[in-house]
This record gives structure tokens, C-alpha cells and sequence, in this order.
């Protein structure tokens, strides 16, 4: 840990109960274990970025930092407090400086309320006392920031092209200056062209007002692009974590080197004599996951050690940390 | 002749607004066990372009133009003459392999109904027929499996299940609309490595529709560029990634972060996608065209010859202009 570190997360563990089919009212739900002992830190002005499949627990591992799903256990350290142990009215000092951003950006937006009052409403929440001729100048301020013309605060979100609509979304949680943005697949649903620039949009913002993100995202060539390190999750468990040019020019685990050979380059003389690592069979159940290491049930490299005991995630080279017992 | 040729779509919808144009003049020609991919980005009217092909338009929808397959016109045939071609010589498979299966039934008797209605063989036949197919598209267990309902197969599955019903016929042109973009990265290698097999094996066509330039590049001999209804550039894939000349494809190309290279910053394409309630007049991309003039705005460019590639493009702009 380092002085500019400003979030620490520490062993986090999120499981979900879930009953089957058939299940009495008295038969003991299973757990599903959504996040399973994740660890990183996160320092001022840096781009996390965490990629993995559907259902590897990349958005619940979000959520869990902010409270919007409780964690079962491990600490998520926030300037020096453990948000975890905190109560409701002293989270609401600390969320204002964490803000999200999420995938779909029309049903992020309550289609009832106008646009200035979707971008002030954090400001009202928070600062209630704050006087109106402020508010308006601060909603201009902010949509001035995301390229959105101000004349359109009387506008409402289906007004609004999907780009927009993201922008909007950005506005809101840029209005109170977070210091930190959780994106939650902000460009997933939106069309390439748009796409480059939602994410110019945010690098800029993040350079101007000194923002630290965390990018969440399935499009791995997209996430290396603005992000400073990687954290690639294979269900719910941390599998690499590394520098992003790192983690794209050298993976080590075999998981992630599957998972970059299978991202399509768009130049034909590349990608027709690439050769492709694939990856047998389906996502194991979260429910019951594999014994000992969760991908050996897939890997290449597995061997009879991999199913009895767990590879650590360990340093394999400076800032460099692998969960294998077969890494390269 | 070539095996498909497509002369002038056109392609209205009739609604509460007034009429939109989804797809305006749009011709290319497919010849036989090729693979065309189709890029565009929402809106631009790609799938439409197939839809109308096979009849599959929405009731307030309307195509002209010509389509003729095999040399023989089939726009607008009714559903009965249709029904001929449609899944025995062009089959189709679509986006969300979830909402184009029905979940009541299980997946034995979905695929075997393809058989027995085309072919009219019997329907433990067409079972047997159907297991075949299962294992070809590599489904593990299939003779269990094919008793299971949709719901119990996961994403990638249920497209490999979409992929053997289509291919139950043996028809000589798939037309694939977005087949991958539901489905995590691994599971399109998969899904894409598959279909090249399946090509191969059954030297069939492919139409293959998709925004993901990384995926035409890998899997396809032709691409066709759509943006507002109409064709921007065609020409053969690999001669195109490296010699686009049409702004718009430019701009596409140059929009896409890219997993083997590290620019700073994306070129972007300022602006928004064209409203298709407006009539058309120009060319539909030179309200964002850094290159557009005063004759973009007015006259819609036609497609004309770039080189001896097969290279064409719509652009009113000179090509040394745009490198």
C-alpha cells in the first residue's frame, strides 16, 4: 500500500442464497459464491479495469464496493474507514465521493423526470440546502463537461440517442466530483463510432478532474485501452491481475491467454493465421464449483494437484499476481 | 449467374410517422460457397436487408428491387412458394438463440418439425436425423440432450442448437444475423470456429451479419459496408481492411480499439447515427463526413469502381482525397 492508495479491498466474499427447485421451506438454500475472496488496491487517478465472462462476478464485485449488494465478509477500506462496518448515515458521507455509471443507459434514467432534474438530483440528495440559481449552474456546468448543450435540461431521457443518454448518465455522476467512478459496461450497448467516444469522453474527464475508475467491461480490447491495470475474474475468483500491457502482451495464467486469443482483431491477415487457444465446454455452476483450482474443469495445463488444492494468488513477477500452479 | 444477386432493395416500413426508409438501393452479388459479411452499426439497416430477402419483413413493411437466388426471383413470392426455399435452400439462424427457440418445447421435437415438414420423413427419423446433427455441431451427449428444453442449455449451446436446426435441410445459403453477439468472447471462438467447419463441410454460403469488424476479419471473403440504409464500400475483406477509401469505413475501422496496438486516444466519429424518419437526401453519411461538400448534401453518390479488386464504393469524394 502505497500513500496514494485510496481503496483497498480486502478478501471480499459476496454469496447469494439461492433454493432450488423442489426445496422444502425448511431445506437450506445454497450458496452461491459470487465473489470469492477478491483483493486489490486502488490508487488516485488510475483506471481499474475488470474483465471475465457473464456471470464471473465482475458487476456484483462493483456493487459490493458500494453497498448495493452486502458482502459476506473482507473489508473494502475507503481512505482509511472499512465501508463495511459503517451504518447507513455515515456510508452517505463516503458515497458521495463514489459514483456509478451503468450499462444500459435509457433504463439507468428515470424517463419521467426532465435531464436537469435526473443531473441535479445527487446534488439535491446530498446537498439539500444548497440554493437553486447553484444547482442550475452547476447541472450547465457538468453538461458543458460531457458535451451536451445546455439548452436541453427540459428535455426527457427518450429524447435521446443512446450516446446521449450515457452522457447523461455521466453528468449525474460527475455533478457531486467523485473521486472515484465505478463504470459498470458503460459502452457495451452502444454502437462503435459512439462507443470511441464515450470512452475518449471519460479519459479526458478522469485527466481533468483527477478521477479514479473502475472500468468494468466484457470487450477486453476496450478495457486495455483505458486502464491502467487489469483484474481478469473467472467465477467469482481472482485469476490475474497485472498492468494492462502486461496482462494483454503476456498472460500467465492459461485462462487469460484463452480468453485473449479468442478477442478478434479486426485486420484479416492477422486474425485468419492467429492461432486460437479454445476453451472446451461450458462456465462451470457457481453453486458447486470445482474443487481446488475453479478452472481446471477447462484447462489445459490442469493436472491431479489442480483439483485438490487451490493455487494461491501470488506476485510471479513485479506487480505481476497469478493464481496457477502451472503459470508461464 | 451468380448464385445470389440483389439489384436495387428497397425496403419502407409504414408507420404512425410517416414512411421509413430502411434500406435503400441495395445490390451485391454472392457466389457459391463464398462467406459476405454484412457491417454496419445499429440502424443501418442490415438485417432488414435479409429479412426482406426472405419474406420475413414486419406486416407494415414493403421491398422492391430484385433478389434472384439460384436465378430465380424470389422477392415477394408468397409464403407458399417460399416455403420451398426458405429452410431448405436458405436457412437462417438469429441473434438470441433464447427468444428464437420456444421454450415449451423440448428441443427434439423443434428440430424434428423442420424435417418432417419439409421433407416429410418420419418423425423418429427425423430424430435420428436431428442427434446427427447435434453431434456434428459438437453437443456433447446429444441422444440425452435433445430431450432437454431450451432453458436447460446454456447461451452458447443453444446457438450451436440453432446452427444444426438450420442445417437440417442441407441448405446452400446461410444467412447468420449478429450469430455471436449475445455470447461471451470464448464462446464466439468457439461458434465462429465452428461455422468455418461447417462451411467447409458442407460447401454452403454464408451471409454473416455483424458490427464486430474483428470478426468479419477473421471469418469472412466479402464485406459489405452499410451505414443509413445504403451500401458505403464492398469489396473483398482483406483487400478492404487495408484499402478502405470510403470515409465511412475509415472512420469505422480507425474507431475500433484494438487489442494489438496502444493508441492513446480512439478516433472517433463526431456526431450521432441518422435519423431514419427524414427522407434521405445526399449521401445518409455526410452530416459526419470530415470530407462532405455541398454535392454530398444534395445528390446521393452511386456505387462506382474503385479498382480491379471488386472494390466499390459510394462516395462523391475523390479517392486520393480520403487516404
Amino acid at each position: 500500500m502505497s500513500e496514494h492508495t485510496i481503496l483497498q479491498v480486502q478478501n471480499l466474499k459476496v454469496n447469494f442464497d439461492v433454493s432450488s427447485e423442489g426445496d422444502m421451506p425448511w431445506t437450506k438454500a445454497k450458496k452461491l459464491q459470487a465473489v470469492n475472496n477478491v483483493s486489490f488496491d486502488l490508487n488516485s487517478g488510475e483506471t481499474l479495469g475488470i474483465v471475465g465472462e457473464s456471470g464471473c462476478g465482475k458487476s456484483t464485485l462493483a456493487r459490493a464496493i458500494v453497498k448495493m449488494v452486502p458482502a459476506d465478509s473482507g473489508k473494502v477500506i475507503w481512505f482509511g474507514n472499512d465501508l463495511l462496518s459503517l451504518n447507513k448515515s455515515e456510508m452517505r458521507q463516503h458515497r458521495k465521493q463514489i459514483q456509478m455509471i451503468f450499462q444500459d443507459p435509457l433504463a439507468s434514467l428515470n424517463p419521467r423526470m426532465n435531464i436537469g432534474e435526473i443531473i441535479a438530483e445527487p446534488l439535491r440528495t446530498h446537498y439539500p440546502k444548497t440554493p437553486e440559481s447553484d444547482v442550475k449552474e452547476r447541472v450547465k456546468d457538468v453538461m458543458n463537461k460531457v458535451g451536451l448543450l445546455d439548452n436541453l435540461v427540459n428535455r426527457y431521457p427518450h429524447e435521446f440517442s443512446g450516446g446521449q443518454c450515457q452522457r447523461i448518465g455521466i453528468a449525474r455522476a460527475l455533478i457531486l466530483k467523485p473521486k472515484l467512478i465505478i463504470c459498470d459496461e458503460p459502452v457495451s450497448a452502444l454502437d462503435v463510432s459512439i462507443q470511441a467516444q464515450v470512452v475518449n469522453l471519460l479519459m479526458d474527464l478522469q485527466e481533468e478532474m483527477d478521477l479514479t475508475l473502475i472500468f468494468i467491461a466484457h470487450d477486453l480490447s476496450i478495457v486495455k485501452h483505458i486502464s491502467t491495470k487489469i483484474m481478469v475474474l473467472y467465477l467469482g475468483n481472482m485469476v490475474e491481475l497485472a498492468n494492462s500491457d502486461d496482462i494483454c502482451t503476456k498472460p500467465r495464467h492459461p485462462y487469460t491467454q484463452a480468453l485473449i486469443s479468442a478477442v478478434p482483431i479486426p485486420d484479416p491477415s492477422i486474425e485468419k493465421s492467429k492461432k486460437l487457444i479454445l476453451i472446451e465446454g461450458d462456465l462451470p455452476s457457481p453453486v458447486d464449483p470445482p474443487s481446488g483450482c475453479v478452472f481446471r474443469t477447462r484447462c489445459q495445463k490442469a493436472q491431479d494437484i489442480c483439483s485438490i488444492e487451490k493455487p494461491e494468488f501470488k506476485e510471479v513477477s513485479s506487480n505481476h499476481e497469478v493464481a496457477c500452479h502451472f503459470h508461464d | 449467374m451468380s448464385f445470389l444477386e440483389v439489384n436495387n432493395l428497397k425496403v419502407e416500413f409504414d408507420t404512425a410517422d410517416g414512411i421509413v426508409s430502411a434500406v435503400n438501393n441495395v445490390s451485391f452479388s454472392l457466389d457459391a460457397g463464398k462467406i459476405l459479411a454484412i457491417v454496419g452499426e445499429s440502424g443501418s439497416g442490415k438485417s432488414q436487408t435479409v429479412f426482406a430477402m426472405n419474406g420475413l419483413l414486419d406486416h407494415n413493411g414493403r421491398a422492391s428491387g430484385s433478389v434472384k437466388f439460384e436465378g430465380k426471383e424470389i422477392l415477394n413470392l408468397p409464403s407458399s412458394e417460399l416455403n420451398l426455399i426458405r429452410a431448405q435452400k436458405i436457412a437462417m439462424i438469429f441473434q438470441d438463440p433464447m427468444t428464437s427457440l420456444n421454450p415449451y418445447v423440448r428441443v427434439s421435437e423443434q428440430m424434428a418439425e423442420v424435417l418432417v415438414h419439409h421433407k416429410g420423413i418420419p418423425k423418429s427419423d427425423a430424430i435420428q436425423q436431428s442427434i446427427n446433427m447435434l453431434d456434428a455441431v459438437k453437443i456433447p451427449d446429444a441422444k440425452n440432450r435433445i430431450m432437454m428444453y431450451p432453458h436447460e442449455f446454456s447461451g452458447g449451446m443453444r446457438q450451436r442448437v440453432m446452427i444444426a436446426m438450420s442445417l437440417l435441410c442441407h441448405p446452400k445459403l446461410l444467412i447468420a444475423d449478429e450469430p455471436t453477439t449475445a455470447l461471451d468472447v470464448t464462446v464466439q471462438a468457439q461458434i465462429m470456429q465452428l461455422l468455418a467447419d461447417i462451411q467447409k463441410e458442407f460447401g454452403m454460403s454464408i451471409i454473416l451479419i455483424t458490427h464486430d469488424l474483428g470478426v468479419v476479419a477473421g471469418n469472412s471473403d466479402e464485406m459489405l459496408v452499410m451505414y443509413g440504409g445504403e451500401v458505403m464500400e464492398i469489396g473483398k475483406t482483406e483487400h478492404l481492411y487495408s484499402n478502405a477509401t470510403h470515409p465511412y469505413t475509415q472512420g469505422l475501422m480507425s474507431a475500433v480499439p484494438r487489442l494489438d496496438d496502444s493508441a492513446d486516444r480512439l478516433v472517433t466519429i463526431p456526431g450521432n447515427p441518422p435519423n431514419m424518419m427524414l427522407t434521405p437526401v445526399g449521401c445518409p453519411f455526410s452530416p459526419r463526413c470530415k470530407f462532405a461538400n455541398t454535392t454530398c448534401s444534395s445528390q446521393t453518390p452511386v456505387l462506382t469502381k474503385v479498382d480491379n479488386n471488386d472494390h466499390y464504393r459510394a462516395c462523391h469524394v475523390a479517392v486520393e482525397d480520403t487516404l
